[in-house]
């Protein structure tokens, strides 16, 4: 078993939807990333998504692409980044991480040495947006062997016989991407996910996350009644750029407020289950 | 040495990769809408009245077949080989952009969308796209980097007067590749009813074949021109590459000629020795961005870095696919000129031969000027002329110190 089989099993024992938040390694600085992941668990994070910068990532809307920005402004780096999972480890053993990204400075940092090094700081999963399941061999196939998840994604443009594809060799959960778009931009009609999800569900055993478009408790709480587990990114890092004062740096109560912002989006996904 | 493969003109493979090159690095979203138009392409391809569509527009609106000139001027000056353009600067709109641009609309078209996108450097794609929107009455957006938009002004009104929508382009270093991240992030938004006219021979399978094939017309054209002229195929070819579409439809066609060798002329910047350059291929490494695996300017840590040239249209970070699998194979030879021996080339092709030629397609001029000399008379060396240089006057008047405001 994995960290997020065994998390995925406990939710489902409880009737609990997971809540994802995402942030990206090293926004606005190395330290404040690390003190809003060690408490993101106790605020109501089930598994923490956490971003790898990447200098173009042309899947992403600006809230991300500004928080990469600023992340590698800072001095983010890979090997930062692994210490940030490496250090959050030291302090919890059971919230998943699952690392988000583009494949190039996986690349850069070599794949074989990537995936040994994020399975001993303490990763779980990976999801690399540009590598379609057409690309993806070389980097699931090492991956899944050494225990890294590798989440495919599925998007409103997906045919069933598209799914069947993208579900032959997906690991850990499926990600539902609701919208036909970047993040951090449209919403899905409630409607939409359900019957997405209800889709993938007749093709899947997996557990099937949704994000894109989710910035609100109530429409977490929407999403909750449907799937598995809801993702929320942009929402959460737009919360760390309010918090940044004139000069960039993190003003008092950054850390505060984004885990509170997280709290709420907890409490909405807690909702969509209640019978 | 490796052996060497029995045709270079046989890839992509059927997932779209040159060697491990190319390829469909794109977010799902994209996935169906990249297999379709693979399929639609193939279909097109073997389909007489598209065929037949395209010859005509390439005929009566781009104005083909383009001249083969001998240099007379530059090659005396030079005094070694003998030196000829393929004038790809006297097609509609003033380059070589335009033949990819008019086989991309009829594309968009038999594929029912009403709306086409582009990203452009120096504004050639943008106007080459601009232009076919308007032929065809389909609404068109056009991604540029707001620095780019501050050096190509002619081409911004331009695009403007075709009735395109200009969208400036803020992030990163505000250039080509920023306008192309941000015409993904369009495209994938607009999936439902939109096609994007990519403007090179990159990006995700099946456009790096697909621009290549529209655009070797250039090479077919000029394999005709050149035995009429001159009884025998040409010792040499010469273009410059950004993203390699010009340099690729000349080539593409000769590959499988040994005995013809073939330069690509990178862009140096301020030199590749120095972090101010846009040679992908001399001073890259290999990676992945939008939509292919190529060689890229990156950091070790995997970061884009920022490309540089005097001329907006090779000022990108990566290079085509089949560029890097031919330069791996040893079959094309990628050499590289500065800011300074571009401009050089620039001010002399004007002065003896009456052509203010494209800064890009200078580069390409600034290398035939190092080697000519040294090249005996009855070499003939056939040059890219890949656009004209009424686009860059005011770029070379700054470098210049002239004011012409």
């Amino acid at each position: 078993m994995t960290r997020l089989t065994d998390r995925f099993a406990a939710l489902k024992a409880e009737n609990r939807a997971a809540l994802i938040p995402f942030i990206v390694a090293g926004d606005p600085d190395h330290a404040t990333t690390f003190d809003i992941l060690k408490g993101l668990p106790e605020a109501g994070a089930d598994i923490i998504e956490l971003g790898m910068p990447f200098s173009d990532p042309s899947a992403d809307g600006p809230a991300i692409e500004k928080a990469a920005g600023r992340a590698l402004k800072a001095g983010a780096s890979m090997v930062r980044t692994l210490d940030l999972v490496r250090d959050f480890r030291k302090g919890d053993t059971t919230t998943p991480i699952v690392l988000m990204g583009y494949f190039n400075p996986i690349m850069a940092y070599g794949i074989d040495a990537f995936v040994k090094d994020a399975v001993n700081a303490g990763a779980d999963g990976l999801i690399i947006v540009d590598l379609p399941p057409e690309e993806d061999a070389e980097l699931r196939e090492p991956a899944t062997a050494a225990g890294l998840s590798v989440i495919r994604l599925a998007t409103p443009t997906s045919t069933d016989a598209r799914l069947a594809t993208i579900l032959d060799g997906a690991s850990g959960f499926v990600y539902y991407v609701s919208v036909a778009g970047v993040t951090g931009q449209k919403s899905a009609a409630s409607t939409d996910i359900a019957a997405a999800v209800a889709r993938i569900r007749a093709q899947s055993d997996l557990p099937v996350a949704v994000g894109f478009g989710i910035r609100t408790p109530e429409q977490a709480a929407e999403v909750a009644t449907h799937a598995d587990a809801a993702v929320v990114g942009s929402a959460i890092v737009s919360r760390i750029e309010a918090g940044l004062d004139e000069n960039g740096k993190p003003a008092d109560g950054l850390v505060r407020e984004v885990l509170g912002f997280v709290s709420g989006l907890k409490a909405g996904v807690a909702r969509g289950r209640k019978p | 040495m490796a052996d060497a493969p029995n045709s270079y003109r046989t890839g992509p493979d059927e997932r779209g990769h040159f060697g491990p090159y190319g390829g469909r690095y794109v977010s799902e979203t994209l996935m169906p809408l990249l297999l379709d138009l693979e399929k639609e392409y193939a279909k097109a391809k073997e389909d007489p009245a598209f065929l037949t569509e395209l010859a005509e527009l390439n005929r009566v609106y781009i104005g083909r077949p383009s001249p083969l000139y001998y240099a007379e001027r530059l090659t005396e000056h030079l005094g070694g080989a003998k030196i000829y353009f393929k004038r790809e600067e006297l097609n509609h709109t003033g380059a070589h952009k335009i033949n990819h641009a008019i086989g991309q609309v009829l594309l968009a078209k038999r594929m029912g969308k009403t709306r086409v996108i582009a990203e452009t450097g120096a504004g050639q794609h943008g106007v080459a796209t601009a232009t076919v929107a308007a032929r065809f009455g389909l609404e068109c957006t056009v991604f540029m980097g707001a620095v780019d938009i501050e050096r190509q002004k002619p081409n911004v009104f331009r695009m403007k007067l075709l009735g395109a929508e200009v969208q400036p382009v803020t992030s990163g270093s505000a250039t080509l590749k920023d306008a192309m991240n941000e015409a993904l992030r369009n495209w994938v938004t607009n999936v439902h009813d939109t096609f994007y006219i990519i403007g090179t021979v990159a990006g995700p399978h099946p456009y790096p074949m697909m621009v290549r094939d529209f655009q070797s017309i250039i090479g077919r054209e000029t394999r005709e021109q050149i035995m009429e002229a001159e009884g025998r195929l040409p010792n040499r070819l010469v273009a410059c590459v950004g993203g390699g579409s010009n340099a690729m439809g000349l080539f593409h066609p000769f590959l499988d000629e040994p005995e013809i060798v073939m330069d690509a002329v990178e862009a140096a910047g301020h030199g590749v020795d120095t972090d101010q350059h846009a040679a992908s291929i001399s001073g890259g490494t290999p990676g992945v961005l939008h939509g292919n695996r190529t060689y890229l300017l990156q950091t070790p840590d995997g970061q884009i870095a920022e490309a540089h040239s005097i001329s907006a249209g090779l000022d990108y970070p990566g290079i085509g696919p089949e560029h890097v699998w031919l330069h791996e194979a040893g079959r094309v030879n990628y050499v590289s000129a500065t800011d300074d021996e571009a401009l050089a080339a620039f001010r002399l092709t004007a002065e003896l031969e009456g052509i203010i030629p494209a800064l890009e397609s200078s580069h390409a001029i600034a290398h035939i000027i190092r080697i000519a000399p040294d090249l005996p008379k009855d070499h003939v060396i056939v040059l890219n002329l890949s656009g004209r240089g009424d686009k860059d006057i005011f770029t070379v008047a700054k470098a210049l110190g002239a004011e012409i405001d």
